[in-house]
């Protein structure tokens, strides 16, 4: 019988329909493999076993009443920044300690109604805000791969609960790479949906213009399968776009013969590593024996990709997070004097430094006599990002890149040096600023042994076209 | 003394009469518990999303219309960035370069005739909630967060305190006849933020000016603007300088006190607000709210006075509100004696809408009924005192005046014969008081027209009584 640990969605569901394995005998395997891995890998924040096995059994009790549901029983780990009704919600920071959600977010109420069951809450850096998930008020997550390097991030723990068999399937949230750079860094698959094709509402804002909720699975067809759950308009999210959702996994299959996939020149640069280069190229050719016609794309402002996406993203998050202030829920500091003091004491003690250093650049760009400087200049190159892309997809179905310049790197070799941290995002960041959709597919190795990732790039709302890819890319190196 | 020139202009927000909130769902309604109607969304949880108020962009796009503006096909919503325990988000939902209404003016009366206060803007923002103290704390009521609330701005337009209550009274009537406020002073519906400066005559650029905040009454404005401006005058006068700063009205000192100064002064880090897609109104829309829109109040008291030959006054009082100017206008539409009718409007309707405490809407007297009794009445067939019974019988119960007159037998007795033969009795009857009157007592008179009255049941004409009791008794 296949371990727990290497199941994907598809695998459980066909178990529990065959009555081989139940809901509840899934959570509690899980569950055991969490309490054994999970004190070295620190993929959960929180994880209510109780609260998990009463969903499984009742999964299990509709199942037998012959109801039917995408993810009946399926386990579903979630990223610790989406609402889930009655649980904590902390985004890893102390600033929302004690605050319990009231609601659940969309896609939370959307996997509920196809009969997933809410295992346990993933670690992450501190308001998505890292790309390793060192900021984190809960510890630092451990790469499954080799423990002594980063799982990537934000959704370092989504990654690792799923590469580290201690979940099925992960949701995380995408703002400039964190769900396609942690499935890079943990090997396995990581989808960031186009901006407005899932609903962001329940998911706690980090830069609003750029955020999507995404999933990290074991396979591409998981990946297909929970979209489709997961997509659609939402009158709760006004930037949710109105169009049909289609069944993705009936459009997987089909190859690529004849298909043109873009390679982007600006994302082979000098001074990335060279095995993830080789890995990248060496499924480039794999593309191109499986038929696909290979052609030369050009995206030339990706130079200012970094600069622009820190501009938009801290100017949006220093609006976002000034509601965490103490007032109506969350962490507040009892000491204070008066409010001004308290809203200074309780954001002081309450927000992690990364965090406060993305609030200070935000406020700073928004700023009088600043803002044309920075903010206005970033949109501008923002939409002359999106216009490369455009410009580009004109040409072909798809985009091939590496997902992040080199493989996972050393805990705290990045801490003290926060612009080379942010210089990993160069080729994910681009994907959240045009507004398209990104999937990241495990590509081989590096020497070190380390995943690398092929990051696949498709139009907006053309997820079929990237998933077709990483689908054909993925069956023929299995 | 130096002559000065005042210069003022102002900032009006407005709560809009939507049943929901402007980005949720939750009720509007004034006076409920503390904290009673929220949510997630206008409590500024983490992960809620804005949705737009369709009802609060129609009724905010129905205003400018009504003042003329020039409505932008293309509007957005931005982010005003600042701390306050009374704003859920620390930042409110506002608009900042792209409002719903650029444009227009609302005319008011100064000396010599008309002056048109310019408007700069209309848009559209979100309330903030209420600091308050609480038994045993102080703490935040946050049902009036997220109301909508419409800021309409002026130019420096004003030339004075009393232009500035003017165009307040103005606004305000114009705001409840395109119905989109209830423009109750006391519930917190109309707030003013004031500018205002003054500068020596001659001289061409406009003085320092002050901002007077969070004004709630209209008298409150016209009291602070007297004093700013006075206050501003001397501080000229005696060679000083005007700091640039707002100031709080004081309504129990009757003074304003400085709040904080221009280097104090919030940087609000405005950018377009991501949650909310851009507001995109098609010209077919705009137009077809156009053609729905009421008179303005001062078209319809120049049409009243020309159209119902009615005097300025009674214009200006039947237009005070909407429904009264409408009621009286059907009910004029079917009466030859429109000045009848809006006497009628004016005592005898509005002493028992506000002995009744009721609005128009309310009563049970059609404008159809109104014209009836205004005929009957005009006509004689029931005398005045009989009219205003047969009102108030209308008012409470409706009904139809000329059916009652008959059904009742209230009719007045105008037939020279029966008043002759009643006549005669009263002063065969009265020996005494006909001789009083002989001797040019004129107590007597009334008696005896107080007896033909009683012998009648009230429905004799007492001015023909009057006249026929004149005539026998000389003759005799």
């Amino acid at each position: 019988m296949k371990m727990v640990e290497k199941l994907t969605v598809r695998e459980a569901v066909g178990l529990m329909d065959r009555g081989e394995r139940s809901s509840a005998e899934l959570v509690t395997e899980l569950a055991g493999v969490i309490r054994e891995c999970d004190k070295k890998l620190n993929a959960y924040i929180s994880m209510d076993e109780e609260y998990a096995l009463k969903q499984a059994r009742q999964a299990d009790a509709a199942r037998a009443r012959g109801e039917k549901g995408k993810l009946l029983g399926v386990p579903v780990a979630v990223k610790d920044i989406l609402n889930v009704r009655g649980q904590p919600c902390t985004c890893a920071s102390r600033i929302l300690e004690g605050y319990v959600a009231p609601y659940d977010a969309t896609v939370i109420a959307l996997l509920r109604k196809e009969g997933a069951v809410f295992l346990g809450r993933t670690n992450m850096d501190e308001f998505a805000m890292g790309c390793s998930t060192e900021n984190s008020a809960f510890g630092i997550t451990r790469n499954p791969c080799n423990t002594d390097y980063v799982p990537g991030g934000s959704s370092g723990g989504s990654a690792a609960a799923v590469a580290g068999g201690e979940a099925l399937i992960a949701l995380g949230s995408d703002t400039g790479g964190s769900v396609r750079q942690p499935a890079s860094f943990c090997g396995c698959v990581g989808l960031k949906p186009s901006y407005g094709r899932v609903s962001r509402y329940g998911l706690v804002a980090f830069a609003s213009s750029l955020d999507q909720v995404g999933p990290l699975t074991r396979d591409v067809y998981d990946a297909a399968l929970i979209l489709g759950v997961m997509a659609g308009h939402d009158e709760k999210d006004s930037t949710s776009v109105n169009l049909p959702v289609p069944d993705y996994t009936q459009m997987l299959a089909g190859g690529l013969k004849g298909m043109k996939l873009g390679l982007p020149r600006e994302y082979f640069v000098d001074g990335m590593d060279e095995d993830v280069r080789n890995a990248v190229l060496k499924a480039v050719d794999r593309c191109r024996e499986l038929g696909a016609d290979i052609i030369d794309v050009s995206l030339p402002h990706t130079e200012y990709a970094i600069a622009t996406y820190y501009i938009i993203a801290a100017a949006e998050a220093s609006a976002n997070l000034a509601r965490f202030d103490g007032v109506r829920y969350g962490f507040r500091n009892r000491d204070a004097e008066d409010v001004l003091d308290m809203y200074g004491k309780t954001r002081e003690q309450g927000f992690g430094p990364e965090v406060k250093r993305r609030i200070i650049l935000g406020t700073y760009v928004l700023s009088g006599g600043y803002y044309d400087a920075y903010y206005q200049y970033g949109q501008k190159t923002r939409t002359l990002i999106r216009k490369d892309f455009e410009e580009a997809f004109s040409k072909c179905s798809a985009i091939l890149t590496p997902t992040a310049p080199s493989a996972a790197f050393r805990i705290g070799e990045k801490v003290s040096d926060p612009l080379r941290m942010y210089l990993g995002d160069v080729f994910t960041a681009t994907a959240n600023l045009a507004g398209i959709c990104g999937i990241s597919v495990p590509c081989g190795f590096t020497a070190d042994n380390l995943p690398v990732g092929l990051q696949i790039l498709g139009p907006a709302f053309k997820e079929e076209n990237i998933l077709r890819v990483a689908y054909s890319y993925e069956q023929s190196v299995k | 003394m130096t002559k000065y020139l005042v210069t003022i202009g102002l900032e009006t927000h407005v709560q809009l009469r939507t049943k929901s909130k402007m980005f949720c769902g939750c009720n509007t309604r004034y006076g409920a518990d503390p904290n009673t109607q929220v949510c997630p969304v206008c409590l500024g949880y983490p992960g809620v999303l804005p949705v737009m108020n369709k009802e609060a962009i129609s009724l905010t796009v129905l205003t400018g219309l009504m003042i003329g503006a020039r409505i932008p096909s293309y509007s957005k919503f931005d982010r005003k960035s600042y701390f306050y325990p009374d704003m859920p988000k620390n930042y409110q939902i506002s608009q900042y370069d792209k409002p719903l209404c650029e444009g227009g003016s609302v005319a008011i009366d100064v000396e010599g005739g008309e002056k048109q206060v310019g408007i700069t803007r209309i848009h559209l923002e979100e309330d903030v909630g209420k600091n308050m103290d609480f038994s045993n704390c102080s703490g935040v009521d946050f049902n009036r967060a997220g109301v909508p609330l419409m800021e309409i701005v002026t130019d420096p337009a004003m030339a004075s305190a009393e232009e500035a209550y003017a165009y307040l009274q103005e606004l305000k009537l114009i705001l409840q006849y395109v119905g989109v406020s209830d423009c109750n002073l006391e519930e917190g519906n109309i707030r003013c933020d004031v500018n205002c400066s003054v500068r020596p005559e001659g001289q061409k650029e406009l003085g320092t000016k002050t901002e007077l905040k969070n004004l709630n009454t209209f008298k409150g404005v016209f009291n602070a603007l007297k004093y700013e401006i006075a206050r501003q005058m001397d501080i000229l006068e005696s060679g000083g300088e005007i700091q640039m700063e707002t100031r709080r009205w004081d309504a129990d000192a009757e003074v304003t006190i400085s709040m904080r100064s221009k280097e104090e002064a919030h940087d609000y880090r405005y950018f377009t607000e991501p949650d909310l897609m851009p507001v995109v109104l098609d010209p077919e829309t705009v137009a077809e709210w156009k053609s729905r829109l009421p008179e303005l109040p001062r078209k319809l008291r120049r049409r009243f006075e020309a159209q119902y030959n009615i005097p300025a006054y009674d214009a200006e009082v039947l237009t005070m509100d909407k429904a009264v100017a409408d009621y009286f206008e059907l009910a004029a539409k079917l009466s030859s004696n429109p000045k009848s009718v809006s006497n009628w409007v004016m005592t005898e309707m509005m002493r028992m809408l506000s002995e009744n405490g009721l609005r128009i809407a309310d009563v049970l007297i059609t404008p159809q009924a109104l014209a009836d009794l205004v005929k009957l009445a005009d006509s004689k067939v029931v005398n005045s005192n009989t009219a205003k019974e047969i009102f108030e019988v209308l008012f409470r119960n409706g009904g139809d005046p000329v059916k009652i007159v008959s059904e009742k037998g209230l009719g007045q007795i105008s037939d020279i014969e029966t008043l002759d033969g009643l006549v005669g009795q009263v002063i065969a009857d009265n020996d005494k008081s006909v001789q009083d009157y002989r001797k040019g007592k004129t107590a007597a008179a009334k008696f005896l027209i107080g007896q033909v009255m009683r012998l009648s049941k009230g429905k004799a004409n007492p001015q023909l009584v009057a006249e026929l009791l004149e005539k026998k008794m000389k003759v005799e």
